[in-house]
């Protein structure tokens, strides 16, 4: 049995692949919810609805969805590069950190300056703070050749530790009665809701944009092109005279500043303050996201509803027969090995002999 | 001459067909070896030998067809089968694990897996043993990456050796070699036809073929079309059997010679528009470090490569605006991007250029109407048009893709060719040689680096050799004779003064 | 400074440094054994993971604390299992495969910990490795089997590596896969089986941290341990003696740290907040591998899929 190389990519294949992985993935994961001795059919029918099934699930789903549609990006741009950005969580949290230092009220002694000029300074230092985090490996990868994926694995665990420093100390709200939790931001840097009576804010705007915007420049823009050739063969890139270096470091700021940029949506559009449990692996599941699909930014945005709809329904579903709420992560993981192996067989057929 | 049957065969091959998807890369061949002959595997790149042999030695699975060793049938796709039955092959491209020695290479896969210890001074009288049985002296223990071309040869073959190979395979030996080591090859096959191995000796080459084989099998476009007896065989012949159609060889007009273009300080190149300079020299002497030089990759120790009396910095993109044409020695991956489509490849160098992209954004269908243009002049076939992926090219069309970006595009003032005709068939090689002297007819100056001498005798107008880094100053092609240029390449018999670093 | 040298001299001291570098010997002899048959597994966090959670699970259930360590290693054969399958038998990227197991071990190990004990306050306990304070050595003698189990797989994996048949080919399939093929080896059952057996010992290493260091399990019990045996093992340069050299210094600082923090979090009179102090094993291993990039001798065909007879 062995695989063999298909003359082009099959469009049916591009199209099946990802449902494939997710029918594969559902399979798998009603053996676990079997497993915890709750009715498969009644699990699922209580996971959709509590995703998609009210208006409520809906404005949570799409909430949820905003913060991972821009990891999903960051991801995305960094994996087209091959630059493997596992990073995005500590990028996230330090976006989160410097979004509140610029934009909080610091018990008084804030910045005193109007929302206008406050507001997209306080977004600038978020994804500055989130691009600077990735630059780092990104230039130890292109000077010194060292493997990205375990220094921003690593980095990861700084941040944290970071901004639970951050909140211990001088980011800490004195009035929260001894939880950490940051200063909040001024009340005019929140983000407005999209949607009356839901969590729906126009962050979800801001990641649709930026969605649009990223596809725009991988297919149009020269930059694109050099992001692509970048990572389809760096070292053919480099003999044609491409700036390989210089891209790496371009895709490392964007996406860099994408994560650190999810950060300060979250915070402007949800609580309005920084905690350390603020991202339940948006970081992490931005990769999944991104790999779902098959890392065009505007299947990200689809790839990022339907992962956001798991984790909402899952609580759903734990509320109801009282499966786990990580079953959701494990569905996730087994999305990601799916999309994985679906991925391949849109350009190899297997063969038997 | 003995009474009785001639000796029953020691390799029988019925009827093996194999195909990869839409091509057929060997059709219905058969062929027998008997012991202590050398059967030549003639034909021209992609003709289907190095598949053929692949087939015999397990690497693929013969889609029809069997083979049999010493009357018994060979299990099909089990390199290990084939050692079992004494089928050794010394491949085109070393399988050779550089970072381990020589006796760790050829002791690999001798001893039982599970065995707890390895016995290597046994292993190591073996290898001795080999070697002075057959005359191929060897360091035991120095890192295979360490070694020269034709000393890794001798490795590769003395893993079969050692191995008690009894059927030998070698897959075009004296790409990598000197004329002198080729001799020295010869000597060493007719030293193992007399302890009565048999040869298959794959090559492309004719003169070879009839030195050292007692029969010639010819294979074209994957069919046996023909087998003689070495002895008295016609050349035109066989060289029409091999090609089957006429190709007319490239035709190189006499011109006068220009002014200096190019010149890398510190090498005797001294670049003149109209002429083709050659770089000849065996494998692993230095010539990547040279290309790299010279294709702007890098800076070369006695400086930058001069063009028109400036220095140009080691940034490709200069070196494309200022008119060098480059043509790298590994064109599927270093020459192309595999994924992109055939106008995107040829957009590779030039996509930032005022006529492909305005303020950042690409201007595609000025990019697609050249890449048409350019697809047609160099006769580029692709099986789905401009929109298809390069890595499904042919050798051939990925070369003329790669010629028409470097050529088709702007003027070159210099074209620097490294290896450019390496595995491509005739027809292929005699377009991309009219190609370089039809633009150094037309003023451009060419550099070639080859390791095949019929190349650089037929289109140099001066040759120098490189060996471990050095350059012989350069001389008329008249003037160099092929023993002398055997001794260049083996690194003696040129003059010592004049011989400067390039890598 | 009187302090300090008090501190190298205790066998306090050197007894942590021990403890903190058994699971990263383990871990880093894990990836070793992959990365130099040519595989990258970055499944390792993962693997750990389950492993600590599958040890424990089997002894909380009455089984005997061997038991536990065998299933945490076929737990770990079984994720390497998978990883093979995906890398080895598909050839996908070696990075996303292993990411993959990555999240998939983690979180089935942490749904199964749910769904086994739903309403819990604190962890359940077990009984763990004792010290094995019938050996005359010091130090050593207030280590677990576990850690001696691991000091003895240093040498045991040299001499595969370097001495046998089998680690000959392991190291060539690693280097060119096209070397081992031609030999009349299977590239794929030599990697798979590497990967295999490298899994298994990362489960193991997880296991240490249930069975011996601690008697629970909990979620954040790993805490990138995985990631830092990867770094080491480029610190390492792939083999068994630097392995040991590398954890054993890593361990050496942790403790410090651990040590320094306990004494109050203060150095030159400065308060330091204790995050800093964790931040130091991770930023070591960053460190590490910045140290040895250049020199960095990778098997060559590390991370570069093999296909066979693919044209």
């Amino acid at each position: 049995m062995r695989l063999e190389r298909r003359e082009g990519v099959s469009r049916r294949a591009l199209v099946l692949a990802p449902l494939a992985a997710v029918g594969f993935t559902l399979a798998v994961s009603s053996l676990l919810v079997a497993w915890a001795g709750a009715p498969v059919g009644a699990a699922y029918l209580a996971l959709l609805e509590g995703g998609f099934g009210s208006r409520f699930a809906i404005t949570e789903t799409l909430t949820r969805a905003t913060p991972l549609i821009l990891t999903g990006l960051a991801a995305a741009v960094a994996f087209r590069a091959r630059l493997y950005n596992i990073g995005a969580e500590g990028q996230l949290y330090a976006g989160a950190l410097a979004a509140v230092a610029v934009g909080g009220l610091h018990g008084g002694s804030g910045f005193d300056a109007p929302a206008w000029l406050l507001f997209p300074a306080m977004m600038a230092a978020a994804m500055a703070a989130g691009a600077l985090l990735l630059l780092g490996p990104a230039l130890l990868k292109s000077r010194l050749g060292v493997d990205e994926v375990v220094t921003t694995l690593l980095l990861n665990f700084v941040v944290l530790l970071a901004v639970s420093a951050a909140l211990d100390g001088p980011m800490k709200d004195p009035t929260a009665l001894g939880w950490p939790q940051s200063v909040a931001i001024q009340d005019a840097l929140q983000l407005d809701k999209l949607i009356e009576r839901s969590r729906v804010h126009s962050g979800l705007v801001a990641a649709l944009g930026l969605a649009a915007a990223l596809a725009l420049l991988l297919r149009f823009t020269t930059l694109g092109f050099e992001i692509r050739a970048v990572g389809a063969n760096a070292r053919a890139a480099a003999f044609a005279g491409m700036p390989v270096a210089r891209t790496m470091v371009v895709v490392a700021l964007v996406s860099g500043a994408l994560a650190g940029l999810a950060g300060a949506i979250e915070v402007a559009g949800r609580a309005g303050y920084v905690t350390l449990d603020m991202s339940p692996g948006y970081g992490m599941s931005g990769i999944v996201i991104a790999m779902l699909a098959m890392l065009n930014p505007l299947g990200v945005v689809a790839a990022a509803v339907f992962v956001a709809g798991m984790l909402v329904g899952a609580d759903g579903m734990s509320r109801v027969v009282g499966v786990p709420t990580y079953i959701a992560d494990v569905i996730v993981a087994v999305a990601l090995i799916a999309m994985l192996v679906a991925t391949l067989f849109t350009q190899y057929r297997l063969r038997w002999r | 001459m003995s009474d009785g049957p001639p000796p029953a065969p020691v390799l029988r091959l019925r009827g093996i067909t194999k195909r990869f998807g839409s091509l057929t890369a060997n059709d219905g061949i058969s062929l027998e070896l008997a012991s202590g002959e050398v059967l030549a595997l003639l034909g021209e790149n992609g003709a289907g030998k190095s598949t053929l042999v692949s087939i015999l030695f397990g690497h693929y699975v013969a889609d029809e067809g069997t083979i049999e060793v010493h009357g018994r049938p060979l299990p099909p796709g089990q390199p290990k089968a084939a050692l079992a039955a004494g089928i050794g092959m010394v491949h085109q491209h070393f399988t050779l694990a550089d970072n381990l020695s020589v006796l760790d290479n050829v002791m690999l896969g001798t001893e039982p897996l599970l065995s707890p210890w390895s016995r290597r001074a046994a292993a190591r009288a073996r290898l001795a043993d080999a070697a002075a049985r057959f005359g191929l002296a060897v360091h035991a223990d120095a890192p295979v990456g360490t070694l020269s071309m034709g000393e890794r040869q001798r490795v590769e073959i003395l893993k079969a050796l050692v191995r008690g190979a009894r059927i030998l395979i070698l897959d075009e030996p004296t790409a990598v070699l000197t004329p002198q080591e080729s001799e020295a090859l010869f000597a060493t096959l007719a030293q193992m036809v007399r302890q009565g191995l048999a040869i298959i000796f794959i090559s492309h080459k004719l003169d070879e073929v009839l030195r050292v084989a007692q029969r010639i099998a010819v294979l074209r476009a994957g069919r046996l079309v023909a087998v003689r007896p070495a002895a008295g065989a016609d050349k035109a012949q066989l060289a029409e059997a091999m090609v089957g159609r006429r190709v007319a060889p490239a035709v190189k007009r006499a011109h006068a010679r220009g002014p200096v273009v190019a010149e890398l300080p510190g090498t005797p190149l001294v670049l003149h528009a109209g002429e083709i300079v050659a770089v000849a020299g065996v494998a692993g002497n230095g010539q990547q470090a040279l290309a790299e030089a010279l294709c702007g990759e890098r800076v070369a120790p006695g400086g930058a490569l001069r063009l028109a009396g400036a220095a140009l910095p080691p940034a490709p993109r200069e070196w494309v605006r200022a008119g060098v044409a480059r043509i790298p020695e590994d064109r599927q991956h270093v020459g192309a991007v595999g994924d992109f489509t055939l106008v995107e490849n040829l957009l590779l160098e030039r996509y930032a250029e005022p006529r492909f992209a305005r303020a950042g954004w690409q201007r595609r269908r000025a990019a697609r109407e050249a890449a048409h243009a350019l697809l047609e002049r160099y006769d580029v076939r692709s099986g789905g048009g401009a929109a298809t992926p390069a890595r499904m090219l042919s050798g051939g069309n990925l070369q003329k893709l790669i010629l028409g970006r470097a050529l088709g595009l702007g003027a070159a003032r210099l074209i620097v060719a490294n290896q450019p005709t390496w595995g491509l068939d005739v027809g292929a090689v005699a377009f991309v040689h009219q190609q370089l002297l039809d633009a150094a007819a037309a003023g451009s100056a060419v550099l070639l680096i080859s390791e095949d001498l019929d190349e650089v005798f037929a289109l140099a107008d001066r040759i120098t050799v490189i060996h471990q880094g050095r350059l012989t100053p350069l001389a008329p092609t008249s003037e160099w004779t092929l023993a002398a240029i055997g001794l260049a390449m083996a690194g003696s018999g040129h003059r010592r003064d004049g011989a400067a670093h390039a890598a | 400074m009187s302090e300090t040298l008090e501190l190298l001299g205790s066998a306090a001291f050197w007894a942590a440094v021990l403890r903190i570098a058994t699971p990263l010997i383990l871990g880093t002899l894990g990836v070793l054994l992959c990365e130099r048959a040519g595989v990258l597994n970055l499944g390792i966090e993962g693997i750990m993971v389950a492993g600590a959670f599958i040890g424990w699970l089997v002894v909380y259930q009455g089984g005997g604390l061997w038991s536990g360590v065998l299933a945490a290693a076929a737990a770990g054969a079984a994720f390497g299992a998978l990883h093979a399958l995906l890398t080895v038998g598909l050839a996908l990227s070696q990075h996303v495969a292993g990411l993959g197991i990555t999240l998939l071990a983690t979180s089935l190990a942490s749904y199964a910990y749910r769904v086994s004990f739903p309403k819990v306050a604190s962890p359940p306990t077990i009984q763990p490795f004792q010290p094995m304070d019938w050996l005359p050595l010091p130090v050593l003698n207030t280590q677990t089997a576990l850690t001696l189990l691991a000091l003895l797989l240093v040498p045991a994996i040299g001499w595969l590596l370097y001495r046998t048949p089998l680690g000959l080919a392991l190291r060539t399939v690693g280097e060119n896969p096209a070397a081992a093929e031609a030999q009349g080896l299977s590239v794929a059952a030599l990697r798979s089986g590497a990967v295999v057996a490298g899994s298994a010992l990362m489960g193991v290493a997880g296991a240490f941290l249930t069975l011996s260091a601690f008697n629970a399990f909990f979620f954040t019990m790993v805490n990138g341990r995985g990631w830092v045996c990867v770094a080491l093992v480029v610190f390492a340069s792939w083999r068994p003696g630097k392995a040991l050299a590398g954890a054993l210094l890593f361990g050496f600082f942790d403790a410090l740290q651990l040590r320094l923090q306990q004494a109050g979090g203060g150095v030159f009179g400065i308060e330091l907040p204790y995050q800093l102090y964790l931040a130091v094993p991770y930023l070591m291993a960053i460190v590490a591998l910045v140290l040895v990039a250049r020199r960095a001798a990778y098997p060559q065909a590390l991370m570069k899929p093999y296909r066979k007879g693919e044209r």
